[in-house]
């Protein structure tokens, strides 16, 4: 077991932000999770907790066993808006992680001309960030969490700010690239069609209350397609109990 | 190209405003109104016995040691601020105070402290930018966007290289432009010393002119005087912002 949430509260001394109330959640090695939930549900706040970019109220986080204090490269994150260093090239982005972590310039430089292949970027490995387009910033930013080799991946909502078709060519390749690699991933988002196309669980989130409504298994062969009946009809029996969330 | 033919049609206009009003019509006595050919005169004279470079490379000197003294004090009093709140709320106002007072306040401090000397000027041209230094630092580093650090913390960052590898870089363009700030704030504050005191240099030499009633010698010391500060702030300091910008694609041309 890689990760476990264990009874985990939440609340903001301002009050306006999402509160969590008694997360109980465990997440198997290698395996691909997405929380769903309107805006404002704590999502993102659950996914702040994990990063250890936040601590929560009461409760605890453990990785491994061992009790989450603090941020670490472990829990690399992946941000809605890319988080890539506009002073450093798409290369040298890539490398920042390993960079921190003291690996050889001869590591550095093979790994990451090989997840920026993985993500097809590497004939723009040399480019400046502001000369590339939002998906692919998108892109490099995967790659560069890629490299991290980190026990669980944390993204939150990656794709969200990307137009409608970047943002599903980016979740087909995530598919493939889990595929490959079978990470530990920890998927934030608010588009149902996307958790059911990445996902082994679905993770509802009720904004109402706080806590986790329901834990949908998607048995469903990959690659997966939107358009398959079996697709179609997890997607709707979720968007109906996230629609329930709402309407309660 | 533009500019260079708007000075010369200004330098054009200015030794015509001189033949009128002190050949023609004697509005103003021949000393009390400089030339534009009587400062190039001057021009050749201070250079040919070695006075203008003599003052120009000594107040060059002196604005660069208390320039680099003051960037250092004012780093480190801006990262204090920065890190501790404590002096973020109680020190800064302060520093910001401080930092209204005209660098010629210095002065008569500064004497008694040290004399009429070289040191006197250095005190002034450190207090004259230190501070704005200081508040320029503390601000870079307050407006990072958070998501750098978060982004680095996230993939195992230290305190060390979260100031080195995300810190001092996201902040390297308000830095520069706090620099060059700082930078014309010590050229004025070592006018100010210079001026007040007896070491050679261009604000003594421009004094100088004054003590001979010499209004040409007095011009082309002040001209000399903008346009060194001028020459070093597009340079080094512009030259720099531009590449940092254009690297960010925060600015294209």
């Amino acid at each position: 077991m890689a990760l476990e949430i264990k009874g985990v509260h939440k609340q903001f001394q301002n009050n306006d932000s999402a509160t969590l109330h008694d997360i109980n959640l465990e997440i198997q090695n290698g395996e691909f999770v997405c929380i769903v939930g309107s805006s404002g549900c704590g999502k993102s706040t659950l996914l702040n907790l994990i990063a250890g970019l936040d601590q929560p109220t009461r409760g605890e986080i453990l990785l491994d066993g061992n009790a989450i204090t603090g941020p670490g490269a472990e829990r690399t994150v992946m941000f809605q808006e890319h988080g890539l260093f506009p002073w450093l090239n798409v290369i040298e982005n890539v490398k920042f992680g390993m960079k921190l972590s003291g690996l050889s310039k001869e590591e550095q430089e093979e790994k990451a001309e090989y997840y920026l292949n993985m993500v097809k970027l590497l004939d723009y490995k040399d480019y400046l960030i502001h000369e590339i387009s939002g998906g692919m910033r998108q892109r490099v930013a995967l790659a560069r969490a890629l490299t991290m080799d980190s026990k669980i991946l944390l993204m939150d909502e990656p794709f969200s700010a990307l137009d409608k078709q970047t943002s599903n060519q980016l979740r087909e390749e995530l598919q493939r690239i889990w595929m490959e690699t079978k990470r530990t991933i920890l998927f934030i988002t608010h588009s149902v069609e996307e958790a059911v196309y990445l996902a082994d669980r679905v993770v509802i989130l009720s904004a109402e209350t706080g806590q986790i409504a329901n834990i949908i298994p998607i048995e469903l062969e990959r690659p997966r397609e939107v358009y398959q009946p079996d697709f179609v009809e997890y997607r709707h029996q979720i968007l109906n109990l996230v629609r329930e969330e709402i309407a309660v | 190209m533009s500019t260079i033919i708007f000075l010369i049609l200004l330098v054009l206009a200015w030794q015509g405003f001189y033949w009128l009003s002190v050949d023609i019509f004697a509005w103003f006595k021949p000393y009390a109104m400089p030339s534009p050919i009587g400062v190039g005169e001057t021009f050749i004279r201070l250079c040919q016995n070695g006075t203008l470079i003599e003052a120009t490379c000594n107040s060059l000197l002196r604005g660069i040691a208390g320039y680099a003294i003051a960037v250092v004090i004012g780093a480190v009093i801006g990262l204090l601020m920065n890190h501790f709140s404590y002096l973020q709320k109680n020190l800064k106002p302060l520093i910001l105070g401080i930092q209204t007072l005209p660098s010629i306040c210095w002065v008569p401090f500064s004497i008694l402290w040290f004399g009429l000397s070289t040191e006197a000027i250095l005190f002034v041209v450190v207090m004259g930018a230190a501070f704005s230094i200081a508040i320029s630092v503390d601000n870079a580093i307050r407006n990072i966007q958070p998501i750098y650090t978060k982004a680095a913390l996230t993939m195992g960052a230290n305190k060390r290289q979260l100031y080195f590898h995300v810190m001092l870089p996201a902040s390297l363009p308000e830095l520069i432009t706090g620099l060059k700030q700082g930078w014309s704030f010590a050229w004025r504050a070592l006018m100010s010393g210079e001026v007040m005191t007896t070491s050679v240099g261009l604000g003594q030499t421009l004094i100088t002119g004054r003590d001979l009633a010499d209004i040409n010698q007095v011009m082309l010391v002040m001209i000399v005087i903008i346009v060194v500060g001028i020459v070093i702030e597009k340079c080094i300091f512009s030259t720099a912002e531009r590449r940092v910008l254009k690297r960010r694609g925060l600015k294209t041309d």
